[in-house]
């Protein structure tokens, strides 16, 4: 299918075969004002993959999922879902795409049931068919209970399932999930995660944004790190864990004066450079091998520098965005304080 | 690496809801969907009665304040001064009423829901249709409890009930169509206040520079210029003419036309700046 046809708007949609890819993106771009919240992303999806975009707040990830959905304007770049252009057809798109939002988007003065009624109905599906699918859902993710309760008397993690399931209602073949487990407790969390890789199971390909690594690795087939509209890597979970070690050495030094001597003993150990904290007489060590700490600890001692507290933790993604891109997630002033993520 | 393949399944699906789905969203869609938002406006009705507090209230007091206020003033007693005033309160109960629209529609759309309505395949202007659907009940009642207190003073209507029926009709059509302009400010303001504040410098001037409490005649000829453009004052004199002596005056015209202008404007801008927000 060549790119002009595509972009016409009306132009033909069916799909090459079905090879098209879930969602590619070319040089996407949204600018609020002067900052560009998305500043050329490019991503492919396959079919069939949970494919996660992982990055701290602010860095674009929720903004470039609206403007996939159709919820923001793409300001330059292009877009395709399953091959068909997504500012050209937004109403196709729409068919195509269930979104799961960061806020639950669900409506307060309604039950779960009539929520789910409401939203069957007007995707134009005959009123037995949306009450047997209500009914469904509802059991399907543990809402029976509270089916004809206002929704205002539901918890957080109720609440995010009942957005999740208003968005498989007509089981869409692409589903959007916005930091589906933000704010959730961890049992609801794993449960959550269940459920993603069942939709997956049935057939779905999902595209989900992220703050944490450990969701992405438990998830995502493939990850993309953001980071201030850009994309600063690609890959599979374990490559992006790679890229900084399996897991991480965290020393704190007695005296912060003793840093240099403590980076040349891992240089020499790991044959390595440790990173530095921006705390004093803080580093961060890299380890490909959790039992490489010892070697580490041993040579330090045996160079006479004192440590006043160790120990061994997985990367965070803290530290996989340290190693791709030589700062700390928390210092990006312009993107994380401005509301446009939210809107 | 790990690379996965789609099963065969599952591409044949995907490219079937590719190949299946509809381009754009047909007039008969468009009213299901529009209705089906109408259903969701009326159960939020009822589960927060206090909206109607402002309907009920308004027309039973506003009534009886001016009618002891100004009826001695202006018609020499209250009475003969109720037939000329209650088409007054009627196009202003209506008119606040449709100002409450925009309101609502603007505190509804800061709500996560509105992010899905956003993001379903349908039609854009369902859900700004919906609610004011719903607002016919609410104009239904102001209407009727305007009347029902102007019987109670001993307003007694010479057009009779089909007379005031269609005095009725005609304000609720009227509230109706001018709502849509309340429906956009909806839409471009930043917040329900904002929203108040605009309606209520619209809706002032065109209640209160109208013929509703006075005659044209005891006006400043500069200002009845004005008060006769009013489309407010066409809709007071069709409704006192229908009301009072069941007469169908050319006004009833004007106001239709006055309603048709109004939505013509009002409806397309509407759902243009909602596409565009957020």
């Amino acid at each position: 299918m060549s790119i002009t046809e595509l972009g016409r708007p009306g132009g033909d949609l069916s799909p090459g075969g079905g090879t098209d890819p879930a969602v590619r993106t070319e040089g996407l771009v949204k600018t609020f004002g002067a900052h560009r919240a998305v500043d050329g992303i490019d991503l492919v999806v396959r079919p069939g993959e949970i494919f996660g975009v992982l990055g701290p707040n602010g860095a674009g990830k929720t903004t470039t999922l609206r403007m996939l959905a159709t919820l923001l304007t793409i300001d330059a770049g292009r877009a395709e879902i399953f091959g068909v252009d997504v500012a050209a057809n937004p109403h196709v798109i729409r068919q195509l795409v269930g979104v799961t939002g960061q806020y639950a988007s669900v409506d307060e003065n309604l039950t779960a049931r009539e929520n789910l009624w409401l939203f069957s109905r007007l995707q134009g599906i005959a009123a037995p068919r949306a009450r047997r699918i209500a009914t469904e859902l509802l059991g399907q993710f543990g809402l029976e209970k509270a089916a004809d309760k206002p929704i205002a008397q539901f918890s957080g993690g109720m609440r995010r399932r009942l957005d999740l399931a208003a968005s498989l209602i007509t089981m869409p073949p692409l589903i959007f999930l916005d930091e589906p487990t933000t704010g959730l407790d961890p049992r609801t969390r794993g449960q959550m995660w269940d459920t993603i890789r069942g939709l997956v199971a049935d057939g779905c390909t999902v595209l989900l944004t992220t703050q944490y690594l450990d969701e992405a690795d438990q998830l995502a087939d493939r990850v993309a790190v953001i980071d201030h509209g850009r994309k600063v890597a690609e890959g599979t979970p374990d490559e992006l864990k790679t890229a900084v070690g399996n897991s991480t050495l965290q020393l704190l030094l007695a005296e912060p004066g003793e840093v240099p001597a403590a980076v040349e003993v891992v240089r020499r150990v790991l044959g390595s450079e440790p990173v530095l904290s921006p705390e004093q007489g803080r580093l961060n060590v890299a380890l490909d091998q959790a039992d490489l700490a010892a070697d580490v600890l041993i040579a330090l001692r045996t160079a006479g520098v004192s440590i006043s507290s160790v120990s061994v933790a997985k990367p965070s993604l803290d530290e996989v965005f340290l190693a791709l891109t030589g700062h700390e997630t928390g210092d990006d002033e312009t993107g994380a304080s401005g509301g446009e993520e939210d809107r | 690496m790990s690379t996965v393949v789609a099963p065969a399944r599952e591409a044949v699906r995907t490219a079937d809801r590719v190949a299946a789905a509809r381009r754009r969203v047909s007039l008969g869609e468009t009213l299901g969907q529009t209705l089906t938002m109408a259903w969701r406006a009326l159960k939020k009705m009822r589960r927060n009665p206090e909206q109607f507090f402002d309907v009920a209230l308004q027309p039973i007091l506003f009534t009886a304040m001016f009618a002891f206020v100004f009826g001695g003033a202006v018609a020499g007693d209250v009475a003969s001064y109720l037939p000329l005033m209650i088409p007054g309160i009627l196009a202003q109960t209506v008119l606040t009423t449709c100002m409450a629209t925009g309101t609502q529609l603007r505190e509804d759309m800061e709500k996560g829901v509105f992010d899905r309505f956003k993001s379903l395949p349908i039609a854009r202007i369902a859900p700004l249709a919906g609610p004011m659907v719903a607002d016919l009940l609410r104009y239904a009642i102001a209407a009727t409890l305007t009347f029902g207190m102007g019987l109670v003073m001993g307003y007694r209507p010479g057009g009779g009930v089909g007379g005031v029926l269609g005095a009725i009709l005609l304000a609720i059509c009227t509230g109706w169509s001018l709502a849509w302009a309340f429906t956009w400010v909806g839409t471009i303001a930043r917040s329900a206040q904002a929203v108040q504040g605009i309606s209520m410098m619209i809706l002032f001037p065109l209640t209160f520079l109208s013929n509703a409490f006075v005659r044209v005649e005891t006006l400043p000829g500069w200002l009845a210029a004005f008060v006769r453009v009013n489309p407010v004052s066409h809709l007071v004199t069709a409704a006192r003419d229908l009301a009072n002596k069941a007469l169908l005056s050319g006004e009833v015209a004007w106001t239709l036309l006055a309603c048709l202008i109004a939505i013509a404007i009002f409806a397309p801008l509407s759902v243009r700046s909602y596409k565009r927000h957020m």
